[in-house]
């Protein structure tokens, strides 16, 4: 009776996994809301830390490590996802992470003794994303949209749905972070017009230009660039402290980890001040030692103005490929912790000639959109619908290294086209094809994406073979292989061997090994599960004291329903799940007879408010 | 493909096409067969949507553009299409091909920038041209207009194939 039936759909949650910070977001009701986690903060840090243990720390408590035992902990992972070691060489010239030895195509980090791939590491964020998620809603998570910035290439975008793979969650689809920001900013409600999204993460930057029309979200044209954010900042800030320690102390702080760390975390600190004072400091102790510096706004903007100049021109392709004006953009939306800068909201404002949006925190806005998103899929928000596009070009490596544009950037997704191959000499049995992303003339200065093997063609004379390949990018903006013999009609088998990530064998076996920590998961959500139960049935109770049943009750069954109260009460807060449930059943069987007199209660109230 | 892009949208096939009446069917189809909107069906539903939506897609950035457009329905009647090779320069073009070679060579920005401007309005110049074949499609479905058609098309593809040349930002 007092246990509310409902058809458990399972939430559908909307997650940001940020360069910095990571957020997760649910639909409640009618509008988007960010959960928080254990310690009240609705922003993760980014930051991952295995203990002595081998135990994982994420969030907050990672953060401190960073600064404790750098050498255990990682933050930014994010730079690192979809690359190989050769992409981010002169990269990690500035983070302190130790790279195993056997990083090729794939990275992998060195954490104390173990070693992790990019997407292990943001799975462990996932996870703890999803863990705060359960707590909250009291229910398994196991569904969600997840963002990606607008320009991630299909390896990036690749081993973010690995990551979440690996979390234990099903990614129902992988959501551009700028065209979220333009869900979560309800900008439908007006009607029609041109939007341009400026997202300034940690580590990306991307660009969108909207249309949007009736609800629908067309995105016109999107830019980027996939290395450049708040991280960058970050880096000059501390290179000039480290190269005024060098000359102050006499003393090059650059290699040992706790320094750099903290130093880190001091000129962010001053850094963030700079955005709404006009003089900051950078205060760092170290060995007893102290080092002051004042950093003034102006000498600031000098020192990040290139960075910012950098962000204009993607801006600029991104309208031409719109084909649109300065003037006709109607709506500008800020993204990203590094549009709170003075600096960069002036940039903005002079390009696009219309004041940003900064009414949402710019760093929910993304979460927020995602939980739409969410809704959108799950069916309880309705009307609007979003049509995004693939920010690169994607081609086949023909004859002289040449590329062969197939799908062009800024078409909308699912886009696809069919490609027809055939053999080059007698007797040739398969036919190799190689796919990349990008917008330059040669193979070689292009994105490898893959290389697709069409393997056990029946041999025959050259050029007699018809190979059918199509090729389909799909809502999350990845790609799809399909072959078909044009002479038979029948499936032909495609091998896939990506240039930058794992395969799906390798997913597969990472995740049976995270098994062991997932049925931890599991047990946590039940409990969670069973106490949003007990709550319930407990609240009801106690209205149900105040009702004129509860007097009709004999003293005997008042004092079982109290005893059952007590039994439940005590094992509300241990970890077992099925005590808490079997203490529910108790309960309830104790209420039977309360139920029926307040039914008729109920009942005789609403007879006698009847006019017969 | 499986479904003629003209019959996808439910249009004629005529050359000129009300764009505003087009994206309007773009966006009603896109609202009944867009995978977001089948997220909780089975998966071969989800792959039809997905398969759908797909070639919607590529039937909308066909049809919306009357270069492509153009290019489409001539393949549709039957014309080859690109196929003609672009080694060999158009007689009349001849004079302005070997100065735009002569200053890429030299790399002679100024003279490349107005050998670009000259085949820029040769483009346009044929641009509009083609739109007023199509008219003439659309109201005779006389072969003659469609020959007439392929013609200005190859001819606009081996401008904008010099125009890229003379464009390309990584040239050294």
């Amino acid at each position: 009776m007092f246990q509310i039936e409902f058809e458990n759909q399972g939430t559908v949650v909307g997650i940001d996994l940020g360069t910095t910070n990571s957020l997760v977001a649910y639909m409640n009701v009618t509008a988007p809301d960010v959960i928080p986690g254990e310690d009240g903060d609705k922003l993760v840090p980014s930051v991952v830390s295995v203990g002595p243990g081998g135990e994982i720390i994420v969030g907050n408590a990672a953060r401190q490590e960073l600064i404790d035992h750098p050498d255990r902990t990682i933050y930014s992972v994010k730079r690192l996802m979809g690359h190989g070691i050769a992409d981010v060489r002169d990269e990690l010239k500035l983070f302190p992470f130790q790279i195993a030895e056997d990083s090729e195509s794939v990275i992998r980090v060195k954490l104390g003794d173990k070693t992790f791939t990019p997407p292990e590491v943001s799975a462990f964020i996932l996870r703890q994303l999803k863990k705060n998620a359960e707590a909250a809603l009291g229910e398994p998570v196991t569904k969600a949209v997840i963002t990606v910035p607008a320009y991630f290439n299909d390896a990036q975008r690749q081993a973010t749905r690995d990551a979440g793979r690996l979390a234990g969650l099903e990614v129902l689809r992988l959501v551009n972070e700028p065209t979220a920001a333009a869900l979560a900013y309800g900008l439908d409600k007006r009607q029609e017009g041109i939007i341009a999204v400026y997202d300034l993460g940690g580590g990306t930057f991307d660009i969108s230009i909207l249309k949007l029309q009736e609800g629908i979200f067309e995105v016109l044209a999107t830019n980027g660039d996939t290395h450049l954010g708040g991280d960058d900042i970050d880096n000059r800030l501390l290179r000039i402290a480290l190269e005024d320690l060098q000359s102050e102390w006499g003393e090059d702080l650059s290699h040992i980890g706790e320094a750099v760390q903290t130093l880190r975390r001091d000129v962010i600190r001053a850094k963030e001040s700079l955005s709404f004072l006009p003089v900051a400091h950078i205060e760092f102790e170290w060995h007893g030692k102290h080092y002051h510096r004042e950093i003034a706004r102006e000498l600031f903007e000098g020192l990040i103005k290139d960075i910012v100049e950098r962000t204009l021109g993607p801006c600029r392709n991104c309208m031409k490929d719109a084909g649109v004006t300065p003037e006709q953009i109607d709506e500008v939306v800020m993204v990203g912790g590094s549009t709170r800068i003075p600096m960069v909201r002036g940039a903005v404002e002079v390009l696009f000639r219309a004041k940003p949006h900064t009414e949402l925190n710019p760093d929910e806005v993304v979460a927020l959109g995602a939980a739409v998103q969410a809704g959108i899929l799950s069916g309880t928000v309705e009307n609007q619908l979003l049509l995004d596009v693939t920010p690169l070009s994607l081609g086949i490596e023909i004859y002289g290294g040449v590329v062969s544009k197939i799908i062009h950037r800024n078409s909308t997704i699912p886009a696809s086209a069919s490609e027809s191959f055939t053999t080059g000499v007698d007797g040739q049995t398969n036919v190799l094809i190689h796919v990349v992303q990008g917008e330059r003339e040669l193979a070689k200065d292009c994105r490898s994406l893959a290389r697709f093997d069409l393997k056990d063609i029946p041999p025959m004379p050259a050029g007699m073979a018809r190979i059918e390949v199509r090729f389909l990018i799909d809502a999350n903006g990845i790609l799809n292989v399909t072959a078909r013999d044009a002479r038979t009609g029948k499936e032909h088998s495609v091998d896939v061997t990506p240039s930058h990530g794992l395969t799906l064998e390798q997913v597969e076996a990472m995740y049976q090994a995270s098994i062991d920590h997932a049925e931890e998961d599991l047990e946590a959500a039940q409990v969670a599960q069973a106490r949003v139960e007990a709550d319930r049935i407990l609240l009801a109770i106690d209205k149900a004291r105040r009702n004129d049943a509860w007097s009709g009750l004999a003293t005997e069954e008042r004092r079982q329903i109290e005893d059952a109260i007590r039994q439940l009460q005590s094992v509300y807060h241990t970890d077992d799940h099925h005590a808490i449930a079997a203490k529910i059943d108790v309960l309830n069987q104790s209420t039977h007879h309360l139920a029926e007199n307040m039914m008729n209660t109920a009942v005789s109230s609403a007879l006698k408010g009847t006019k017969i | 493909m499986t479904r003629n892009y003209f019959e996808f949208f439910d249009l004629p096939h005529r050359l000129e096409i009300d764009l505003k009446d087009l994206e309007k069917r773009f966006y009603a189809l896109s609202r009944r067969h867009h995978p977001d909107l089948h997220a909780r069906k089975s998966a071969p539903e989800r792959a039809e949507a997905e398969e759908a939506t797909a070639i919607l897609n590529d039937a909308y950035r066909t049809l919306r553009d009357p270069i492509q457009r153009a290019g489409y329905l001539l393949r549709l009647e039957g014309f080859d299409v690109g196929e003609q090779t672009t080694k060999d320069v158009p007689p009349e073009l001849l004079e302005e091909v070997f100065e735009l070679n002569m200053a890429l060579e030299d790399a002679d920005a100024p003279q490349i920038e107005a050998a670009c401007q000259k085949f820029e309005a040769m483009r346009e110049e044929i641009d509009t041209l083609i739109e007023q074949t199509f008219a003439c499609w659309d109201t005779g479905r006389d072969r003659e207009t469609l020959a007439t058609l392929r013609g200005f098309l190859n001819r606009r593809k081996y401008i904008s194939n010099l125009i890229a040349k003379a464009n390309v930002p990584d040239r050294v």
